[in-house]
């Protein structure tokens, strides 16, 4: 019997109580159920997402449900693995946002009604059998995720602006996406899901490259991919922290789905040119987006970036897996994309859980910024030591979950020299030297988020009369911390499911991970990681030199409380401490180029001398490059059309019928010539 | 089999344990002569050891517990990777699961948990040496990496035994292009993870332009002891790495317990003539400005580069 079917039906049905509840309750229960609901909701496309992975199939036709076209879903593993990972994602943040949604104004109904509409379209857009029925939920995601973008405009100004941005940048793309599929469909003389597999073929190689560029487009802004990222390091910040996770750790994941269910289920694999397409893109969002994040000081914005780092490293794996795929080495595009798979999982675990924790952090005391906080070890140890674990898995070093993939996918690139072809012996070698300055940034990037933010000793009274979190934040960022140390150590166990998610694709190849760790076995290399097995490893070597430490050395008791020496210049107060704009400087430096930080200085001299300095004013900001290069232009250019086209409305009555005139004449006169 | 290789990889950590100062010892010693003066001996950074043990721990104030662990943790990870590192003995229990990627990873891992010690300080000092140190890992870990990948290409995998086999029996591939230029790569890249001259200078208090001293300052007291002990331990498990890498013979392939005698005997003489070399040199050169260090990084990074796109070209089909 179906488990897919009902946990759909079951999920859904949470998340109309859960909008009910939303819309109808006092606000005192309101949270408390809408939270309870969403878990549900959550629990349930896990539980879904995961009968999909152990290899069951299902799909649904409801024709009464829209007009025309009527709703197909259709679920195999490649969805069931999105879906159990938005599943999850919401399952946590649900819980979460009962604590967190006290006292925010997020209690309000708006939000509360529409976060349940958003967690089912996470769940429900990977199930979708047509074009018409992805489009729907697509669009209703776009929708839902923006209204709670904007949940606290009355508190900042600057979310208005940042839903703007992220109200034009989803728009564009769901328009080009709209653009690209309703080719396909009509390409291909269908718009399920099977008629456009079954039509692919018959299209014409132009055509097909087209949907796919469109359609590529459009997922990879989704998914954060530079330049068209501008909306993320905007969104993600003021959101409340509870959407940011969700946004960073199931909506993102959907550009990823989106490109590999197109490009390679839909239209079975396609040219080599286009997996390079994606391969660079990803390579480009890595780097440039870990490096904006090394430079960042808001805590919520460094992890805006670093989705869009690691968003990055997925698409590499999966433009590897393309090209892999193009060339014929199945085996070798599976183990690839297995990688990129198993990195959007150990991504949703770790990003989730820092979001969370960011959002605690602002609970707490109401600062994102870097440079405001600090000391927050003491006050919030559990808080603290969730976001060392959470960074442990960011970082890719082990025995963290994000190491696991990577190694992966680093494995994947380095058996690419038995794919023939000057592409692949010039963009592998350069694909790994991506990953690995990314990493090696990465680093930087949360030791700093760690040491600077969490560390040290508060520098504003806000963050040294932080309070830990409620016991409902905790226990959420408890259940995703377990997540992260279950598939930092026991990777294995999702050995069948990616197996199944990477045959779902048309990528069919043998399983790269098995119970006790990854092994990687290709025709003629293999390599073996045992992650569990490093875990215990470090753990005995660390109980072995404490112990011999111990034995060893001076038996007196610790001395607590002695001075710190700081060179003999006394105690430090917390202005001499370190800052993360501090801290980021060498590499600022290091990168000036591809940064272009701004610096501006003003002497304000006083007036009867100009050697008299009255005031020195200095400021610097490290702009967003990309941004600034291509969409200030193109905005300037449209704010002046539109100042200059308001010339032509002068107020005139005249003036306008004569414009209804002429433009009927104009019709009229096309009219004639097309005859 | 087990038997003979547990001995091995046994030996092996012993070996750097024991065998790390005594190596800063006789660096410091070949550098003291060049220079006209005594030295303090070859076994005067052990005494120093165990001085430092015997003094009474301190916790300075403000600090937590990434303070107290880091000291244990850099030792802890550099001997899981002496472990790893097939520098007597490929033929070990570990030898399936000794990557070479995990081994640079861990060696990473040992430098971000100083540097988020040196920030647990609050002190701008410990501030500014976790800044710069991150910097310079941030650029190492690619050049690394990347002579890792131009190493596995031949040997077709990144599993440190069988790149280390293939080469003894194989000896051209070290000879090749990719090898040479993979060496030079690595060779800097050891250079700046160990924070040796010209990146950074071990021996240098209170300036300006150290980076990994300024981290460790508040450091006291057999928590001292063990920071020293793994910056040695670093050093010479680096130096190891490079020799089996490279100049792998001796290292015993099978099981046999004469072989493994004798390969940790041609490990420490490797090691030793390597750190003489590297503390002549270091007499000569003159430590770089923190931002010229870049520079030299991004040379052994393009070298890397280079190596892999070599080793793409001569071994693909």
């Amino acid at each position: 019997m179906s488990v897919v079917g009902p946990a759909l039906a079951v999920a859904s049905g949470g998340a109309g109580i859960a909008l009910a509840a939303g819309t109808w309750l006092p606000e005192r229960a309101r949270s408390t159920a809408v939270g309870v609901c969403t878990a549900g909701l959550g629990a349930a496309g896990l539980v879904a997402g995961a009968a999909a992975l152990r290899g069951e199939r299902w799909s649904a036709q409801l024709p009464d449900l829209l007009p025309l076209a009527g709703v197909h879903l259709a679920v195999d593993a490649l969805s069931g693995l999105f879906m159990a990972v938005a599943g999850a994602v919401v399952l946590a943040v649900a819980v979460y946002g009962i604590g967190y949604a006290a006292g925010h104004g997020l209690s309000s109904r708006g939000v509360q009604a529409v976060l349940p509409a958003f967690a089912l379209t996470l769940v429900l857009v990977p199930a979708a059998g047509s074009l018409s029925t992805f489009l729907v939920l697509w669009e209703l995601m776009a929708l839902t995720s923006l209204v709670l973008v904007v949940a606290e405009h009355r508190e900042r100004p600057s979310v208005r602006t940042a839903g703007v941005w992220y109200a034009v940048m989803t728009h564009m793309g769901l328009v080009l996406l709209l653009v690209g599929l309703m080719w396909f469909a009509a390409g291909a003389g269908g718009e399920t899901f099977a008629a456009l597999r079954a039509g692919a073929d018959g299209m014409s190689a132009g055509a097909r490259d087209t949907v796919f560029v469109l359609a590529g487009l459009a997922f990879a802004s989704k998914a954060g991919m530079v330049p068209l990222h501008a909306w993320l390091p905007r969104a993600h910040p003021e959101a409340p922290s509870h959407v940011s996770a969700l946004m960073s750790a199931a909506m993102v994941n959907l550009g990823v789905y989106g490109i590999v269910r197109v490009g390679f289920d839909l239209l079975g694999g396609g040219p080599r040119w286009w997996w390079w397409l994606v391969l660079a893109t990803g390579a480009v969002s890595a780097v440039y987006g870990i490096l904006q994040a090394a430079m960042a000081s808001d805590l919520k914005r460094l992890l805006a970036y670093s989705t869009s780092e690691n968003l990055g490293l997925v698409l590499i794996g999966v433009g590897a897996a393309g090209m892999f795929n193009a060339a014929g080495n199945r085996p070798l595009a599976g183990l690839a994309l297995a990688a990129a798979l198993l990195h959007v999982v150990n991504h949703a675990a770790f990003k989730a859980l820092l979001f969370c924790v960011a959002g605690s952090v602002l609970h707490a005391t109401g600062l994102r910024d870097l440079d405001r906080l600090g000391g927050l070890r003491a006050r919030m140890p559990v808080t603290a030591g969730l976001f060392a674990v959470a960074a442990l898995g960011a970082v890719a070093l082990p025995p963290g979950n994000g190491f696991v993939s990577e190694w992966l996918l680093l494995q994947s690139l380095i058996h690419g020299l038995s794919v023939p072809g000057v592409s692949t012996a010039i963009l592998l070698p350069l694909a790994v030297a991506t990953i690995a300055l990314s990493a090696g940034l990465a680093a930087a990037v949360f030791v700093k988020a760690l040491g600077v933010g969490f560390f040290a000793r508060p520098r504003s009274p806000r963050a040294a009369g932080a309070k830990e979190s409620p016991p409902s934040m905790l226990a959420a960022m408890g259940l995703l911390a377990a997540a992260c140390a279950a598939l930092a150590l026991a990777p294995g166990a999702l050995a069948p499911g990616l197996s199944r998610a990477t045959a779902a694709a048309g990528l069919a190849g043998r399983a790269p991970l098995s119970g006790g760790g990854l092994q990687v076995r290709l025709s003629q290399a293999s390599a073996s990681l045992w992650p569990l097995w490093i875990a215990l490893a470090l753990a005995l070597a660390l109980a072995g030199a404490a112990g011999l430490t111990r034995l060893i050395a001076h038996r007196g008791r610790r001395r607590a409380g002695a001075r710190l020496w700081d060179c003999g210049g006394g105690a430090p107060t917390p202005r001499m401490a370190y800052t993360a704009t501090s801290f980021a400087e060498p590499l600022q430096r290091v990168f000036d180029d591809v940064l272009a930080p701004e610096q501006d200085v003003n002497v304000t001299p006083v007036r009867e001398s100009a050697y008299l300095v009255e005031r020195v004013r200095f400021q610097r900001q490290v702009p967003d490059r990309i941004e600034h290069r291509l969409y200030r232009p193109v905005l300037a250019a449209l704010s002046g059309v539109g100042t200059a086209a308001r010339r032509l409305a002068g107020g005139s009555v005249h003036l306008y019928l004569g414009y209804g005139f002429f433009a009927l004449v104009a019709v009229l006169v096309a009219l004639a010539v097309m005859q | 089999m087990t038997g003979t290789g547990a001995a091995a990889v046994t030996a092996q950590v012993v070996l750097v344990v024991a065998g790390a100062p005594l190596l800063a010892g006789l660096m410091r010693q070949v550098r003291a002569r060049m220079e006209g003066r005594a030295g303090g001996g070859v076994g005067q950074p052990w005494r120093d050891l165990r001085k430092l043990l015997r003094k009474e721990p301190i916790t300075p104030t403000g600090t937590g517990p990434a303070f107290r662990i880091a000291p244990l943790l850099l030792v802890a990870t550099t001997a899981v990777v002496a472990a790893l590192v097939p520098l007597a003995s490929t033929a070990t229990p570990f030898s399936e699961r000794a990557d070479l990627i995990v081994v640079v990873a861990l060696l990473a891992l040992g430098t971000v948990s100083l540097a988020l010690a040196g920030l647990d300080t609050g002190t701008a000092f410990g501030g500014m040496g976790a800044s710069r140190e991150m910097t310079v890992a941030a650029l190492v870990e690619p050049t690394i990496l990347l002579s890792v990948f131009a190493l596995s290409i031949p040997a077709g995998s990144t599993n440190l035994p069988t790149i280390v086999s293939g080469a003894i029996h194989e000896p051209g591939r070290l000879a090749s292009p990719a090898g040479l230029l993979a060496t030079a790569a690595l060779a800097v890249a050891v250079l700046a993870e160990a924070g040796r001259l010209p990146v950074d200078n071990p021996s240098t208090h209170l300036e300006l332009t150290m980076i990994h001293e300024a981290m460790v300052l508040e450091y006291a007291g057999p928590d001292l002891a063990l920071v020293e002990l793994g910056a040695q331990m670093r050093l010479t498990v680096l130096l190891g790495l490079l020799a089996s890498l490279f100049a792998p013979w001796g290292i015993a392939t099978t099981a046999s317990l004469a072989a493994v005698a004798l390969a940790l005997v041609l490990f420490a003489v490797k090691v030793a003539v390597l750190g003489a070399v590297l503390a002549a040199a270091e007499v000569f050169w003159a430590k770089l400005r923190l931002f010229r260090v870049p520079e030299l990084l991004a040379g052994s990074f393009l070298l890397a580069l280079l190596a892999v796109t070599a080793s793409f070209f001569l071994s693909g089909e």
